[in-house]
């Protein structure tokens, strides 16, 4: 299994000469199986970028996995080049609603006045399906969803593939209203999907500092990140939604903070980076 | 995929949110099985939750002798947790419990059942209010 990063930011992309090392896209990371499988983790800005290269060898099936529906996770949709081809064949799977399907969600932002074209008139085979509460499949991928702690219906991924496990829990806040340091594992949002990862990428939004005016707005500080990973035994782990207002040299510093924290050979924690990619193995 | 068994969010939260209540707080889950009280309702079952921790609702429930405030005994099943999770509907009830340490509260009892987002039932939660002398 190999992953790339197409955009890592939260909130809002953010380029400049500020965030050039690391990244302005927002959250979207291909994964590549190796029976050729292409799921795609959230359609934030960098979703533009990723549809362009797919273009080159298209896949004969895309499956395009949803944390959520807030709009740095979806925006890059309406630019994302493979739905405009009628050969295409998009799988959208994300968060279940009591309320309403999936697609009639994403049509909020994929509409007019937002967007000038709506959702029926993509070309596109485009199935919309809700993640399940639990394991699934897509062929041979053993997958995990589960709904996390975020203002509105999320969920994170566990992808267990090619005898590695990847976990995406990008907007997540398990410190919330919960000692991780104390708290049963069973009582932690989002422990199952990340338990003995080969590879988290998990929100860190924030510094300890910072945190302490944005409390409930569904993000990790550096220590709940660094906590989660070390109760949850990841291998590796990938500070993930750069908050928009952080330079690169200010996502440095948030790195070492985690591992001021989480004590581990620092090889084991990096600063999810736009543009590269990397293998997960065990 | 041998992960640990993982609690609904809503269960979470739930126990999130009760742990910061002073209101006497109790959770189920689908089952029907104690999973969590809060330091409020240990005060009126006169029991730490580690000793009920576990054990089904009907079960527990059974323990602190559940009655109308006439005085007549109210099955296990009955009380407004119990309806909370056999039947999937709210319930409310006024009642007396008599607590592990041997004192008869009355109290006014209100639950209802958890619906996640999916649709499926996760647990349910009851209220306790102690009724005082004036009430």
């Amino acid at each position: 299994m190999r992953i790339r990063v197409w955009g890592c930011r939260g909130s809002i992309a953010a380029p400049g000469a500020d965030t050039v090392r690391y990244g302005g896209n927002t959250s979207c990371v291909e994964v590549r199986l190796d029976d050729g499988t292409v799921l795609i983790l959230d359609a934030g800005t960098g979703a533009r970028a990723l549809g362009l290269a797919l273009l080159e060898d298209p896949p004969p099936r895309i499956d395009l996995l949803l944390t959520h529906l807030h709009v740095d996770h979806v925006e890059g949709l309406g630019a994302f080049e493979p739905i405009w081809r009628s050969e295409t064949v998009l799988h959208i799977w994300g968060p279940a609603s009591p309320i309403a399907a999936l697609d009639d969600r994403l049509a909020t932002y994929f509409s007019p006045p937002l967007f000038p074209l709506t959702l029926a008139e993509v070309p596109a085979r485009c199935e919309y399906h809700d993640a399940p509460d639990g394991e699934w499949r897509i062929g041979d991928t053993t997958l995990v969803s589960n709904p996390i702690l975020h203002p509105g219906s999320t969920v994170g991924y566990r992808i267990e593939a090619d005898g590695a496990v990847l976990a995406y829990l990008t907007d997540h806040e398990p410190g919330l209203g919960t000692d991780l340091v104390s708290t049963p594992p069973e009582w932690i949002s989002g422990f199952a999907l990340a338990h003995r990862a080969d590879l988290l990428l998990h929100d860190c939004q924030y510094t300890d500092e910072e945190y302490e005016t944005r409390f409930g707005f569904g993000h990790s500080s550096v220590s709940h990140a660094a906590t989660f990973a070390e109760r949850a035994e990841v291998d590796r782990l990938l500070t993930f939604h750069h908050d928009p207002m952080h330079t690169d040299p200010e996502l440095e510093s948030i790195r070492d903070g985690v591992l001021e924290r989480w004590r581990v050979e620092p090889e084991r924690c990096g600063i999810a980076t736009e543009g590269v990619e990397t293998g997960v193995t065990r | 995929m041998g992960e640990p068994a993982q609690r609904n969010l809503v269960l979470i939260l739930a126990r999130s949110f009760a742990s910061r209540l002073a209101t006497a707080m109790f959770l189920v889950d689908a089952e029907g099985t104690v999973i969590y009280f809060n330091e409020a309702a240990e005060r009126l079952l006169g029991q730490r939750f580690v000793e009920g921790a576990g054990m089904r609702v009907e079960e527990y429930t059974k323990l602190f002798e559940p009655t109308t405030p006439e005085g007549e005994r109210i099955r296990p099943l009955e009380t407004p947790i119990g309806l909370a999770v056999s039947r999937r509907e709210p319930a409310h009830a006024e009642l007396t419990l008599r607590g592990a340490d041997d004192v008869v509260r009355p109290i006014a009892a209100t639950a209802f059942p958890l619906l996640a987002h999916a649709g499926e039932t996760v647990g349910a939660i009851a209220i306790f209010w102690e009724r005082s002398e004036g009430d």
